[in-house]
């Protein structure tokens, strides 16, 4: 019954709160949110379609997750294997407690089995996910077997989360799951989250938990700000001087190899894309630090002034190393697309280079540094497009009108939301595709709910036609890196992130604020049991604290 | 603080200009090797140049590295290699404490780790083996140092509290340290600061600086709340908050312990107020042990637990398991079945606080016990046909917080034939005319203009203040807040020597809100040790918050160290990363 687990998965919402002194209460609105269990129970994001019914039937231990007869991918699918094994552990807690009551028989209202088909011929079990990937899947939670369906392994582990998420323990602590039809799909393709691992050097650890995290949220990409001006983590076979020189420290703030194909491995296995950054021309101060020539010197007067400002785009030898270094990300990394950077590009120090100037004159360019930086853009392209991959660029390359491929994604980060707004509506009236992230700067933090802001944007509120609205593929949280390291990233990311991710994947007209506070309030508590420290929303507590101290 | 380098020519003070923890980069182990050399003795004079590179490397190596900053401290860049394996704490022939002084043989042993955080991993064998390999530090490793502790009194069984002196004086000679304080607590303080000036160099060789130290706390009262109502604290989070606070010299746990939302204190005489008060009653608790564990885990620190119970207002999880204790609200003339403050009407509502106040006064063995007495909301009382009638057999006329003030006078007679100091929040001050000389009041208001207004009106009223109101850690913002507590000027209001002197402190506030266990120790730490540093040490000489930065992110790397996941105050890395999640 959907109100016995209401009594477990509580949370209490009480009063005001204390103490603040005035100024700041001001600021602070909706103080008071009730926890009420939610018709959905703790679905997060809701699904497109679902019916819950009153009927209830209980798991117990003997419970297992198979793959169904005539199945496309089986016992060999790496994918599933390792997925039915998370959600199990997800469900009941570990292995400890398995083998009790094995030999009980199933009675009449178990649940003995979920079967899981893939139904198209290729499940692409060994593949990677793209853009293109069918995320959907059919649930049917009917006695004595839940069948879970979808055309390809991606929709399969999205069932597999929504399954575990169905699943709640009555005041005995029993495991039970009520009824339920649901059928899936994401509204966008692209759902994603950046970590910037520059700013501050991210350990592995931190990056797979999160990984772990995205996939109970059903993101889909990880977008990895690897490199930044700050330091230059990645360690590159061509050349390893640059993190040699550019990281932090040689050793131990780097990621080796076999430190990144572990991560794409693992963001594999969870449906997620990984999809690298290498920002350039700008935020390209660690770079320099290995690579001699590439930056630009900056000159006082008529003398190098000893600092160094974006990538040197006069020389031959800047395009040699590009091309040598993308030819090596786009095969480190398997998925289509690069994400190229092309943001905030500071032209004084252009300006003060003689050499630059001379250039500018040569091509004509007069004092327009924007067309200088159209110039090294239109180059970088080319030289990526040979790699056979897609490119992802923020919004300023766009804004400084540099020819582009009708293919590339615009990545919008500026200005306030009318600002961002006819930003969206000026891309995709040119024909481009468009992803948003300006509402959602996770690392921007304020008292109080701000997950309320955050839920509220929605991607295609915006002024144009059907064809333009069906340009947005999707949005990312990014948390960018300059006040997080792995002491506070994950409270801050969860369950903030979880409140984008509902809008990237359930149907639009998905708003309501006080069922999300109830559904969110006992994910979050989900999270936590399942060892993400996700902050708390408001006042209340979780059956299971928080652990990891 | 003096910092300056003798050397021919050469003086050096160290810009404090970095951006990131200090650690020798692979680049300049070519230095480091020959610096070695230096110190082993195979170089009979530092050759300037060296020293110069030295200096600049280690800069915050130097006694510059120690947070709080101490009262006054000389130190020099001559240095003393120390080994684990030929390290001592011992006692001084004329400390009143010896061997089997609780408080200071359990901080030997937490501070031999603090100090040698490698030999718990066993990596320092391999550090050690390379080093000999090397050739050139066989000449220190075997060399003893010995850390000697005097101290006046022999207060090892006893409670730090409101009085007790924190002094201690340092000396760090070749092959030893002298440590001197007044008490254990003192000693304490002179421990933590001992193993912040102990640094490695890039082989994982441990060193300490010649230094002179003599240091005491700005004000008595430095502390720090935790809210365990609106979110329940594992006993586990408030412990690592109690080994935290050690390190940036905290001495006062300030347990606002229930509040509306819960009721976690499971009471010996009235077992039902958690059991029907708390979030959960088995898991969601602090049991007699549970609290016992946190007074003696802050004793052992130095730290005094001050317990918060709360009324009559903020009392709503009260009501749970004491029928009749809050007063019944009206719609008309008929309860509405909701429920407001305490009941100051009944003469069972004193009854049951004086049981349990004699419950907390036993159970806490702090002098001080913090009432509460904020936020009263007069519309239930108003609402109240009873509480009216009260209100006239009184002559109160219709003034509620006269019926306030009868209420608080009381409980904080309670508290005083408990022989306790009663601490209240400001709102007590500003509503209650007769309130008892030896109260401790608590500001926590409005900008600093009110603040100040606030402590120049209740010290002249020659009233004790503690201020809480600029740290108010829960509320966050963007960007390097912590400057926000750094910059307080406590003292800065306008009254008398003797005024000031009426501010015993101040205090950091983390109300729950939005604060569990997932996120509590990044949030606190450390921004929590910008206020530490305001309030133990000298303000002219840490006024400055650019000065203030590399030190305080050096003082977080060693926090993450310790294993407390402080978070950054901006870009930058420590040499050791934290590992949890």
């Amino acid at each position: 019954m959907l109100l016995k687990f209401a009594v477990l998965l509580l949370t209490l919402a009480l009063c005001q709160a204390n103490r603040q002194p005035n100024i700041l209460v001001e600021d602070v609105e909706d103080v008071e949110p009730a926890f009420e269990p939610s018709r959905f129970g703790s679905l997060w994001p809701l699904p497109q379609k679902l019916q819950i019914s009153q009927d209830s039937f209980k798991l117990g231990s003997g419970f297992r997750i198979v793959d169904g007869k005539g199945s496309s991918a089986g016992a060999s699918c790496n994918i599933l294997q390792n997925a039915y094994r998370r959600y199990y552990e997800y469900i009941f807690g570990g292995a400890k407690r398995q083998g009790v009551g094995k030999s009980r028989r199933s009675g009449p209202s178990e649940l003995t089995e979920l079967r899981v088909y893939i139904t198209s011929a290729d499940s692409e079990c060994d593949g990677y996910p793209s853009v293109n990937s069918d995320e959907s899947y059919d649930l049917s939670v009917v006695q004595p077997f839940a069948v879970l369906k979808a055309p390809k392994v991606w929709g399969a582990l999205h069932g597999l989360e929504t399954f575990s998420q169905l699943m709640y323990e009555d005041e005995y602590g029993a495991k039970s799951i009520n009824a339920t039809a649901i059928s899936d799909f994401p509204r966008f393709a692209h759902r994603g989250i950046l970590l910037d691992s520059s700013r501050h050097f991210l350990p592995i650890k931190v990056i797979l938990a999160n990984l772990e995290a995205m996939a109970m949220n059903k993101f889909n990409v990880f977008h990895w700000h690897i490199v930044d001006d700050q330091s230059f983590p990645y360690l590159s076979r061509a050349f390893p001087q640059l993190s040699q020189q550019g990281a932090y420290h040689p050793y131990t703030h780097v990621y080796t190899p076999a430190d990144v194909k572990m991560v794409i491995e693992f963001a594999r296995l969870r449906g997620i894309r990984v999809v690298p950054e290498f920002d350039t021309p700008g935020h390209t101060q660690s770079w320099g630090k290995g690579q001699p020539d590439l930056l630009t010197a900056c000159y006082s007067g008529s003398a190098p002034s000893g600092t160094f400002g974006p990538v040197n785009p006069i020389l031959n030898t800047t395009y040699d190393f590009m091309a040598q270094f993308f030819k090596e990300i786009s095969s480190v990394f398997p998925d289509g697309y690069v994400h190229l950077g092309g943001d905030e590009v500071d032209f004084s120090c252009w300006k003060s280079n003689p050499d630059i100037q001379k250039f500018m004159d040569a091509q004509g360019f007069g004092k327009d540094y924007s067309k200088l930086e159209s110039f090294y853009i239109q180059k970088l392209l080319n030289i990526v497009t040979t790699t056979k991959k897609g490119y992802v660029i923020w919004q300023e390359v766009f804004d400084n009108g540099v020819k582009l491929k009708p293919d590339t994604i615009i990545h919008v980060w500026k200005g306030n939301q009318q600002q961002y707004q006819s930003e969206m509506a000026n891309v995709t009236s040119s024909g481009y595709q468009t992803l948003l992230s300006t509402p959602w700067y996770l690392n921007r933090i304020s008292y109080g709910q701000d997950w309320h802001a955050i839920y509220k944007a929605d991607p295609q509120d915006f002024k144009g036609t059907e064809k333009q609205k069906a340009l947005v593929i999707g949005g990312e949280a990014c948390l960018w890196g300059e006040y997080v390291d792995a002491t506070n990233l994950t409270p801050r990311l969860w369950p903030r992130a979880s409140a984008v991710a509902e809008r990237l994947w359930s149907s639009k007209d998905v708003t309501d604020i006080n069922d999300a506070f109830n559904r969110l309030s006992v994910h979050r508590c989900r999270m936590v049991e399942r060892g993400i420290p996700a902050e708390p929303l408001f006042s209340s507590y979780c059956p299971r604290e928080y652990k990891g101290i | 603080m003096i910092l300056s380098v003798s050397c021919g020519l050469c003086h050096v003070t160290p810009a404090p200009d970095r951006n990131s923890c200090p650690t020798v980069s692979a680049g300049e182990k070519a230095e480091i090797g020959v610096m070695s050399a230096v110190r082993s003795g195979q170089h009979t004079r530092p050759m300037c140049f060296l020293l110069l590179l030295m200096i600049l490397q280690l800069g915050l190596h130097t006694a510059e590295g120690v947070w709080p900053l101490p009262q006054t401290l000389i130190s020099s860049t001559e240095r003393f290699p120390l080994s684990p394996q030929a390290f001592y704490f011992g006692y001084g022939s004329q400390s009143a404490a010896r061997q089997g002084c609780s408080v200071l043989d359990a901080a030997f042993k937490r501070y031999f780790y603090l100090i040698f955080p490698d030999y718990t991993s066993g990596r320092w064998n391999l550090f050690s083996d390379k080093n000999e390999k090397d050739g050139t530090l066989r000449f220190s490793v075997d060399k003893q140092f010995t850390v000697e502790v005097s101290v006046d009194h022999d207060d090892c069984d006893g409670y730090p509290n409101e009085s007790s002196s924190e002094r201690y004086n340092l000396s760090v000679f070749s092959g030893r340290a002298s440590l001197k304080a007044v008490t254990v607590w003192g000693a304490l303080r002179g421990l933590e600061t001992f193993s912040q000036l102990v640094y490695q160099d890039d082989f994982g060789s441990y060193f300490v600086n010649k230094t002179d130290i003599e240091d005491f706390p700005r004000f008595q009262f430095r502390g720090i709340l935790l809210d365990t109502s609106r979110h329940y604290l594992p006993v586990q989070a408030i412990l690592k908050t109690l080994d935290a606070m050690a390190y940036s010299k905290f001495n006062v746990f300030h347990w606002h312990i229930v509040d509306d939302p819960s009721f976690p204190y499971q009471s010996r005489t009235f077992p039902d107020l958690s059991s029907k008060g708390a979030f959960h009653p088995m898991t969601h608790i602090y049991t007699q042990s549970d609290v016992r564990r946190v007074i003696s885990h802050a004793r052992m620190r130095g730290i005094r637990v001050l317990p918060e119970f709360d009324s009559p207002g903020h009392t709503k999880s009260w009501g749970k398991g004491q029928p009749d204790l809050l007063t019944p609200c009206y719609k008309g003339d008929i309860p509405s079945g909701t429920f407001g403050p305490v009941n100051p009407a009944l003469p069972s509502t004193y009854q049951f606080m004086a049981t349990l106040f004699k419950e907390v006064s036993v159970v806490f063995p702090d002098s001080f016990i913090h009432l509460g007495g904020d936020e009263v909301n007069f519309s239930c009382w108003k609402s109240n046909p009873y509480v009216r009638a009260f209100m006239q057999k009184m002559g109160f006329g219709s003034d509620f917080t006269k019926l306030e003030a009868f209420y608080m006078e009381n409980i904080i007679n309670i508290t005083s034939a408990l022989n306790k100091t009663s601490i209240v929040w400001q709102d007590v001050f500003d509503y209650h005319e007769r309130i008892p000389k030896d109260t401790v009041l608590h500001i926590w208001k409005g900008t600093p203009a009110s603040y100040y207004a606030e402590l120049s009106r209740m010290t002249k009223a020659g009233m004790r203040v503690v201020l809480a109101a600029p740290w108010y850690i829960n509320h966050i913002s963007y960007g390097q807040d912590w400057h926000n507590y750094y910059t307080v000027q406590p003292l800065n209001f306008s009254g008398t020597e003797e005024q000031k002197k009426l501010v015993i402190g101040g205090e950091v506030c983390m109300w729950g809100e939005y604060v569990d266990a997932t996120n509590l120790t990044p949030r606190l730490w450390p921004r929590a040790s910008a206020a530490a540093e305001r309030l133990w040490s000298d303000e002219k000489q840490t006024s400055n918050v650019d000065k203030a930065f590399p030190r305080l992110q050096d003082f977080r790397c060693k926090l993450v160290r310790r294993g407390i996941q402080a978070e950054p105050l901006y870009v930058g890395h420590c040499k050791q990363e934290y590992q949890g999640v």
